[in-house]
């Protein structure tokens, strides 16, 4: 039986995973799995279901079909005696815990404080003391670049520093994966560079699993292992970035890319 | 409860004023007992009626939204039976119904539920309001149920409620006297009794006005206020 330690069993697995919402079918039979520490970048036109995925992880959505393990546990539904059960909500929590978001437009409690909205959940949910979860908010918000907005309150600071305090606040939690849904889009052009630098660190300073939705092609090259390209629900094609974006072999993904590139 | 009580102050003093002139001597000598029925009755209904419905207002709007269908449809219709029928029917109602039971409770009983009925709905729109990704954040964060009501929903959700909560506290304290009809001796009553006791109308039933508009308006001012402060500060 393996644990969710064993190096060998995926973080993420997706298994003949349908999403329908009402008669529109988004994803069907989708399988995939992403390994410890990878990072995945969805990539696939507008439509394609590719926030859908991430929601399904961070259990926002209700899965309609299949399965979803993490750490070879299951996420929503397990299989038993040939039926699909609901797991129980307490096992739900205990995985969900493992995973963060940040969301496009930030999310944060604009009735707490910065730091309030950090230390929240490590306190609350994680039973960490106040100390313990102040000094690391600290940290982390020296990490990304704001130490000193820790009294302020959300909607004072600009999008690019609200944003930089999601990741934060994500980060609070030590989550062993990292979902990012186009995290810069909603960001003003001069401050997307800083966000993404954050997240590279990230990528580089830690293990976290992430699996990320972006159009920042460069970025997506630079701190994904894998590249999976999406299409009417399925994926048809994946590979190593410098594969995928300089010799797609997938006629979808050449269309896909020039357009996204453009005049790049 | 405070009983009306006869009131045994010698009529108009012979200073040869007619009985439609406005008396200084009368109106002093009457305003203590009328003060006294505004603060224990009709100032005290208020606030406990105010408390009552806030509370129990908010307690229903939170069980809307997280009981089962089957029972928040039985809760939903059972606010609204409250919110249609009069005021005054449901104290009669209450009145004959407990005879046992003492007036001035019935007055704090069905106006806090009654009011509760109404401010449900001005909470259940402050809750609307909250936007989804509020809710997705706290999910995300695994927060629990009760820390994502009291941190993230109840906070927000009152930020726009609070001017609604105020004016239906004032409403309320507008509809005190509807409690002359469990012979409770809130002010106007008293005022009232005052006049049919000595022929003095004017004083009695003007005090009794200017009592409630000198309560009402710093009540105004004071709802301005704390709506101010409860807007996210910067
Ligand atoms: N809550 C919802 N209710 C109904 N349909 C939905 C809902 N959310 C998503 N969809 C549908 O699911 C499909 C996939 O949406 P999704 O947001 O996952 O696409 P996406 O790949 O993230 O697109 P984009 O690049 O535009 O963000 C779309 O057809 C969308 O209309
Ligand atoms: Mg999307």
């Amino acid at each position: 039986m393996p644990t969710p330690t064993d190096p060998e069993v995926p973080v993420i697995e997706f298994v003949d995973v349908q999403k329908s919402f009402g008669d529109n079918i988004v994803l069907k039979d989708l399988n995939f799995s992403v390994r410890r520490g990878e990072r995945v970048t969805l990539i696939g036109p507008s439509g394609s279901g590719k926030t859908t995925i991430l929601r399904l992880v961070m259990t926002l959505e209700e899965l309609t079909g299949g399965y979803i393990f993490v750490d070879g546990e299951p996420l929503t539904h397990r299989e038993k005696d040939g039926k699909r059960v609901a797991v129980s909500s307490k096992e739900q929590k205990k995985l969900r815990t493992r995973i963060g978001m940040v969301f496009q437009q930030f999310n944060l409690f604009p009735n707490m404080t910065v730091l309030e909205n950090i230390i929240e959940a490590p306190i609350y949910v994680l039973g960490q003391s106040k100390a313990e979860a102040t000094a690391k908010a600290h940290s982390l918000l020296e990490q990304v670049g704001l130490p000193d907005k820790a009294d302020q309150h959300p909607l004072s600071l600009s999008g690019g520093q609200q944003q930089r305090v999601a990741i934060a606040r994500a980060l609070a939690m030590d989550p062993e994966i990292l979902l990012l849904d186009e995290v810069t889009s909603a960001l003003d052009p001069e401050v997307v560079g800083d966000v993404l630098n954050i997240l590279r660190n990230v990528a580089d300073t830690t293990n976290v699993t992430m699996l990320i939705v972006t159009h920042e092609m460069s970025f997506a090259r630079d701190v994904s292992h894998k590249v999976m390209m999406f299409d009417g629900g399925r994926v048809i094609e994946e590979g190593a970035p410098e594969k995928i974006f300089s010799d797609p072999s997938h006629q979808r993904t050449q269309q896909f890319l020039s357009a996204v590139l453009g005049d790049a | 409860m405070i009983p009306v009580m006869p009131f045994t102050a010698d009529p108009a003093p012979a200073t040869g004023s007619t009985g439609n002139v406005w008396n200084w001597d009368f109106a002093i000598e009457i305003f203590p007992a009328i003060l006294r029925a505004f603060i224990e009755v009709t100032l005290l209904v208020t606030v406990v009626g105010t408390v009552i419905a806030a509370l129990l207002g908010l307690v229903i709007a939170i069980l809307l939204r997280v009981l089962p269908r089957p029972l928040a449809f039985v809760l939903r219709w059972a606010a609204n039976f409250i919110r249609m029928t009069p005021l005054v029917v449901q104290l009669l109602v209450l009145y004959y119904g407990f005879t046992w039971m003492d007036p001035l409770t019935i007055g704090f009983i069905v106006f806090g539920i009654h009011y509760a009925t109404y401010m449900s709905e001005v909470y259940r729109a402050g809750i609307d309001s909250v936007p989804k990704g509020q809710w997705e954040a706290t999910k995300a964060l695994s927060m629990s149920a009760g820390r994502t009501w009291r941190r993230v929903v109840i906070p927000q959700a009152l930020r726009s409620t609070i001017p609604s909560l105020g004016n239906y506290a004032i409403s309320m304290f507008k509809d005190t006297p509807f409690l002359f009809v469990i012979s409770v001796a809130e002010m106007v009553r008293v005022a009232q009794t005052i006049g049919a006791q000595t022929f003095r109308y004017t004083e009695a039933i003007t005090i009794a006005g200017l009592i409630f508009l000198a309560a009402s308006y710093p009540t105004a001012l004071l709802i301005n206020r704390l709506e101010k402060r409860l807007a996210y500060a910067n």
